[in-house]
């Protein structure tokens, strides 16, 4: 598959404090996008997520490394015609209106006025604004700027969609509806950039992830490689039976209403479990097999990094 | 095409911001003025209002062209509409260059719609129109090309306040500094004269645009002297712009 965003070595500092002191913020940064996948760029808060992003749109300039869009340079305006860009918070120009705004967009990638105005009546209508188009954007919600910002971003039909932390700020259902967005992006052949820090959505719908800690990124692959399918233990409630009894077989987590919650380790504690159960005339409610999560991953990575 | 998209929707975002009714408001009061002032003169009566019209027509043109140019840049830096922009395929000059021209368009039209008010006024009293009046507000459309070029200058690295503030300072300069001609011509011949000669070569002289006195005197000007200070105010306001542009094209957007 080819890449169509190849990020290499990217080193990137900025100057704070009174006495300007350098800090690192990327600190060789290497990663591909492949064409078609959804590719999770994850990391916690201040870890160079949206640096990186702004280095690749050209907003800012690394100090080192290469980026290719494309196989473009990624400031040349060839490779700027096929991406498209939500940022994390939907700054806009609050004087325009919805299609104003889309129009502005619209211009500056040359679309004729015919191509223009169907475009942006189709936009209105994925992302659901469609009643909101004749009204200026400083009277529109947080959730309603991130709408008419993901439209935007397809204003041109981008082959590459760069999305920072596109599901902040929008309620269950807004949530559920840019995660639909996003598949059909997909679906479409497109690929999709994604930044954030919030597990699930990058678990729900990426295909491939890179996780960045401290400026540098620790791991990166497929999802299902780097999160294995393998049981790290059993979760069982069972009743009817005294504490001591299971002490041996697993760690108890919780007891309540004469409910027992235990961890077991090994598919051998489980059965020595449940021939205690039928033996003392216990009940067992549940067995569930918990698997590694990208939170379990995630965790263990951000406390080594 | 892209140039073009920019400096509409600065205009619009210009006709849009209330501080500019409020000049334009202040602008005509200002014209209006002339005539109640006219009213307490002794002598030519048209001339006060000419004078005061001209210098009103200056004042507020030179007012719009620092407040909202000294924002227009920054405000899309602060407010983070950079981000999206620069996302987009344009390349830099052509964003700044756009922004210049949507403020210059805004200007005219405020100059124009002045115009009008102002000559409705003089025809009011002579029942002509004086359309060599006209030459005295192009050549002040002028000097807000230069100044607009600075504000926007000041705009792509320093704060609205502080390039509101250096741009006034610009202004004064510009039209004071024709009066280190005399300083020269008294320093002796050196170092320091010529280094004073620099200076004043640097500092620009915005009195090469003010017509004002000629015209509503009716004194005659040659017409070198027109392209001398039309092509001043073009390769000034170009050498400025050229400034901001490598200035913005540097520069990170944090």
């Amino acid at each position: 598959m080819e890449h169509v965003l190849e990020v290499k070595n990217l080193h990137k500092s900025f100057k704070t404090g009174f006495i300007p002191q350098k800090k690192k913020v990327l600190q060789g940064i290497t990663f591909q996008v492949s064409e078609g996948e959804i590719f999770g760029y994850l990391g916690p808060n201040g870890a160079g997520k949206t640096t990186t992003l702004k280095c690749i749109l050209g907003i800012i300039y690394p100090e080192e490394g290469e980026i290719r869009l494309f196989g473009l340079p990624h400031t040349s305006l060839e490779a700027k015609k096929k991406i498209g860009f939500l940022p994390e918070n939907p700054y806009f120009y609050e004087y325009l209106t919805a299609s104003e705004f889309l129009r502005f967009y619209g211009q500056l990638f040359g679309l004729s006025p015919a191509q223009r105005e169907k475009k942006i009546s189709a936009l209105l209508q994925l992302v659901g604004l469609t009643h909101a188009s004749d009204i200026q954007l400083r009277k529109f919600s947080r959730g309603m700027l991130q709408r008419i910002g993901l439209a935007q971003a397809l204003i041109n039909e981008p082959s590459l969609v760069f999305l920072d932390e596109p599901l902040g700020g929008l309620d269950p259902l807004g949530r559920k509806e840019m995660r639909d967005i996003i598949l059909r992006l997909r679906e479409e052949g497109k690929t999709v950039f994604l930044c954030s820090h919030i597990l699930q959505d990058i678990e729900m719908i990426c295909d491939r992830v890179a996780i960045i800690v401290k400026g540098r990124i620790i791991d990166q692959g497929k999802l299902q490689d780097l999160v294995s399918e393998k049981i790290l233990f059993y979760e069982a409630v069972i009743s009817g039976l005294p504490a001591s009894l299971v002490k041996d077989l697993g760690e108890c987590m919780a007891a309540e209403g004469g409910r027992l919650l235990l961890k077991v380790e090994g598919e051998e504690k489980i059965k020595d479990l449940m021939k205690v159960v039928l033996e003392q005339g216990g009940n067992l409610h549940s067995l569930t097999p918990r698997t590694a999560t990208l939170e379990d991953l995630f965790v263990d990575l951000v406390r080594q990094g | 095409m892209k140039i073009r998209a920019v400096a509409l929707n600065t205009f619009r975002e210009a006709i849009r911001d209330r501080i500019l009714y409020l000049l334009i408001f202040f602008a005509a009061i200002g014209i209006i003025f002339s005539r109640f002032l006219a009213l307490l003169t002794v002598g030519d009566r048209v001339k006060i209002i000419k004078d005061v019209g001209l210098a009103s027509i200056s004042l507020f043109g030179m007012l719009i062209a620092i407040l909202i140019g000294t924002g227009l840049v920054y405000k899309e830096i602060d407010k983070k509409t950079i981000f999206t922009l620069m996302a987009k395929p344009i390349h830099r000059y052509q964003f700044l260059l756009g922004k210049y021209l949507g403020l210059l368009l805004t200007l005219l039209v405020i100059i124009i719609l002045m115009s009008l008010i102002f000559l409705f006024l003089i025809f009011g009293h002579t029942l002509t129109i004086e359309w060599n009046l006209l030459v005295a507000i192009l050549f002040i459309f002028l000097e807000l090309c230069v100044l607009t070029a600075v504000a926007i200058l000041f705009s792509c690295f320093t704060t609205p306040i502080l390039s509101s503030l250096y741009s006034l300072a610009f202004y004064l300069i510009g039209h004071l500094s024709w009066g280190m001609e005399t300083i020269i011509k008294k320093t002796k011949p050196g170092l320091g004269r010529t280094l004073l000669r620099i200076l004043y070569i640097i500092l620009p002289d915005l009195e090469n645009f003010n017509f004002k006195t000629e015209v509503v005197h009716n004194l005659p000007i040659p017409g070198e002297i027109y392209l001398q200070s039309f092509l001043y105010g073009l390769f000034y306001s170009l050498f400025l712009l050229v400034l901001a542009m490598i200035i913005f094209q540097r520069r990170d957007f944090v």
